[in-house]
């Protein structure tokens, strides 16, 4: 450094200077707290839950580093049916969950007047109970001879699931019907707010222009409502789609052994068979899948052009 | 559907009015706006004018009455199905598409597939024809605007809607702006039904004007007309500047005598509301400019015949063009005039002793049983916001 053989010329100057390099690091330690917190449980579990999916051992006889990345392989093909049914039952629930979403953050956006601040509570309501309680209930609501079997099957709609695969039995309960629902109970908040925030931004003006320039209201809604909401159908899904993939909860409670996701296989390979390097493997594996499958997603949605 | 343009496409509102609770916003109306011309609904905000305007849209929809476009009622038609566009007071664009999609939004919901030769003639009229891949927001205000109205021309209506489409501009752009409206409908002679609230905008653009207020049509006229001939004391404050005196009337004929303020003013009989009575009282008005200012030492050099009003000047501001000056007399407090400035009297200071004096022709009468003040506030409030 050449501080010392070139003294500033204007003492006055460097004194002026100094309160801004202290401003410029302001927003550094603003981060500091953010940045600490993504280092401590975010990169180091990653660092360490890599570094086991390439250990071989025992819990016995401790587990050390071998680099046997076979046990990605292994778990893939041991796997691979969890991990399709896992995308598909989020698929399905994300899916349900926009179909049933957008209607009700539609009408908070555009027709709820008064009642917009209250319905938005009644949706954020369920958080006030536990996540594991609001599963459970749904065990009762989905149990044999409750009141929805009984209507469904009285209507024969269960003969239709039944066919379509979806349940079996002339029940709901422990089938893949009753994981989605589960699904789709859980994750729709996620799926209203976002939308909700986005429909909200719209201006009601340009649905009356879109009328004086001969769009039905159904045009208008596919010509300028929709468009301009994909922002919040995009983070919808993503919210809903990327937890729903690795949810366990669901699946455990209100599936059965023929229902089971990854995330069950990876809390039972964890703390049940603690065989470690494949619960982690399992783990990177789904993540590096919904990385790949948001990444094709968004690609495919163009939300980037949106303003 | 067929956009057919026929003869005596008059846009006719018959009885129309909207109320919503227990405000109405509109009282029953009855208008007719012929094919081909431009007309301006002037008022203050929250006169009315806008509902009006959005009834003939059939974005509102009016709780009596019927709005007939060519003698067919398209009361119940919804906006979709009514042959007249609107330009929006925010434009309204849609910010997920570029200008030329936004132009050619209109077209494409009616099925027509090329496009692209008729925006191209409107990006032209309205000189955006390099901006065709830019998004709204990419545009100034007044580029907004131009799209906003090629957007709506572009479907050839049989009348355009103009809801205040100047409002957002500065006041430069907004003077340019109106030219160039008004060459636009010059050039597609369709209909113009154009909403503001800026009385000097109403009347450089417009054929004919009607005056709003409190959900009534308070005069209807060409631009001129109102302003020579105001029949409320709301048009002669609301459209430019107007000088009310109150006085008593001495005698009624071909020329009306009033006494005020201890002197006499004259104005003719024709320019005053029916029946004009001796000993009733009488609003005389008369307009700033029309009005000259001598010095009271050269009293003697203002010709005979013309009326007289005595005052100090209290204020003078100097604007330019002209020098308007706030005098105080007998018969009216702060009466304005506007001197050109042409040879400037260096007597004329706050404090000087003056005659107002104007030709007798010059004046007008209006209805002493209203508000003398109504309109007043207004009359210089849209001037004072931009």
């Amino acid at each position: 450094m050449s501080v010392t053989k070139a003294p500033p010329a204007h003492p006055a100057e460097a004194a002026v200077r100094k309160p801004s390099t202290r401003r410029r690091l302001v927003p550094y330690w603003l981060l500091l707290p953010g940045i600490l917190w993504l280092l401590v449980f975010f990169a180091l579990p990653m660092v360490y839950q890599a570094s086991t999916s390439v250990q071989t051992g025992s819990l016995e006889k401790g587990f050390e580093v071998t680099w046997h990345v076979r046990t990605y392989w292994d778990a893939l093909t041991d796997y691979y049916p969890q991990f399709v049914r896992s995308l598909l039952y989020a698929g399905t629930a994300t899916l349900l969950c926009l179909l049933l979403g957008y209607p009700l953050a539609y009408l908070i956006a555009f027709k709820a007047g008064r009642w917009r601040n209250l319905v938005l509570v009644l949706v954020v309501a369920p958080f006030f109970t536990s996540f594991l309680i609001r599963t459970l209930a749904w065990k009762t609501i989905l149990a044999d001879g409750g009141a929805v079997v009984d209507a469904l099957n009285t209507l024969h709609v269960l003969d239709v699931t039944a066919w379509l695969g979806w349940t079996e039995n002339n029940r709901i309960l422990a089938t893949p019907m009753a994981v989605v629902c589960g699904l789709t109970y859980n994750f729709l908040p996620f799926m209203i707010l976002p939308l909700y925030t986005s429909l909200e931004r719209i201006d009601g003006r340009l649905h009356e222009a879109a009328g004086d320039l001969y769009a039905t209201p159904a045009t208008t809604f596919r010509k300028v409502t929709l468009p301009l909401s994909m922002p919040g159908v995009v983070s919808g899904t993503l919210l809903t789609f990327i937890p729903a993939s690795g949810d366990y909860v669901n699946a455990e409670l209100l599936g059965s052994a023929d229902t089971k996701m990854v995330g069950s296989v990876i809390q039972t390979q964890f703390l049940r068979v603690l065989d470690y390097p494949t619960a982690a493997a399992l783990s990177f594996i789904l993540m590096a899948v919904v990385l790949l499958v948001v990444t094709v997603y968004i690609r495919r949605s163009g939300t980037e052009d949106l303003v | 559907m067929t956009q057919q343009q026929t003869e005596g496409g008059d846009v006719r509102l018959t009885g129309i009015s909207k109320t919503y609770g227990s405000f109405t916003a509109v009282h029953p109306l009855d208008l007719t706006v012929p094919q081909g011309s431009f007309f301006a609904l002037l008022g203050a905000s929250g006169c009315g004018k806008t509902t009006t305007l959005r009834m003939i849209a059939g974005l509102e929809e009016a709780t009596t009455g019927t709005v007939s476009l060519g003698g067919r009622d398209i009361t119940g038609l919804p906006p979709y199905k009514r042959p007249v566009n609107t330009v929006f007071q925010s434009y309204a664009l849609f910010p997920h598409l570029d200008v030329s999609e936004n132009i050619a939004f209109g077209l494409r919901r009616r099925g027509i597939r090329s496009v692209s030769r008729q925006v191209g003639e409107m990006l032209d009229l309205v000189q955006l024809g390099d901006f065709a891949r830019r998004k709204p927001h990419q545009l100034s205000g007044g580029q907004q605007q131009r799209v906003a109205v090629a957007r709506a021309l572009i479907n050839h209506p049989q009348v355009l809607l103009l809801d205040e489409p100047l409002g957002a501009l500065d006041l430069k752009l907004r003077r340019r702006m109106q030219l160039e409206l008004k060459r636009i409908q010059t050039e597609v002679g369709i209909t113009f039904i154009h909403v503001t609230h800026d009385q000097e905008e109403a009347m450089t653009m417009a054929d004919t004007v009607a005056v709003m207020n409190g959900g009534r049509v308070e005069q209807l006229g060409a631009p001129a007309d109102l302003y020579e001939n105001p029949r409320t004391t709301f048009v002669a404050n609301f459209l430019g500047t107007s000088n009310l005196i109150e006085g008593e009337i001495v005698s009624a004929g071909t020329d009306v005598v009033v006494a005020a303020g201890g002197g006499k003013l004259t104005l003719p009989g024709g320019r005053c509301p029916s029946p004009v009575r001796s000993g009733g009282k009488l609003l005389v008005g008369i307009r700033p400019e029309k009005m000259s200012l001598t010095h009271t030492d050269d009293a003697d050099r203002i010709p005979e015949g013309r009326n007289r009003v005595t005052g100090r000047i209290t204020d003078s501001s100097f604007i330019g063009v002209s020098t308007q000056y706030v005098v105080e007399s007998t018969a009216g407090t702060a009466l304005q005039v506007y001197e050109q400035n042409i040879e400037r009297d260096s007597r004329f200071q706050p404090g000087a002793e003056v005659i107002l004096h104007w030709n007798p022709g010059h004046t007008f009468g209006l209805d002493a049983a209203q508000s003398i003040d109504a309109g007043a506030a207004g009359a210089d409030g849209p001037e004072a916001v931009a």
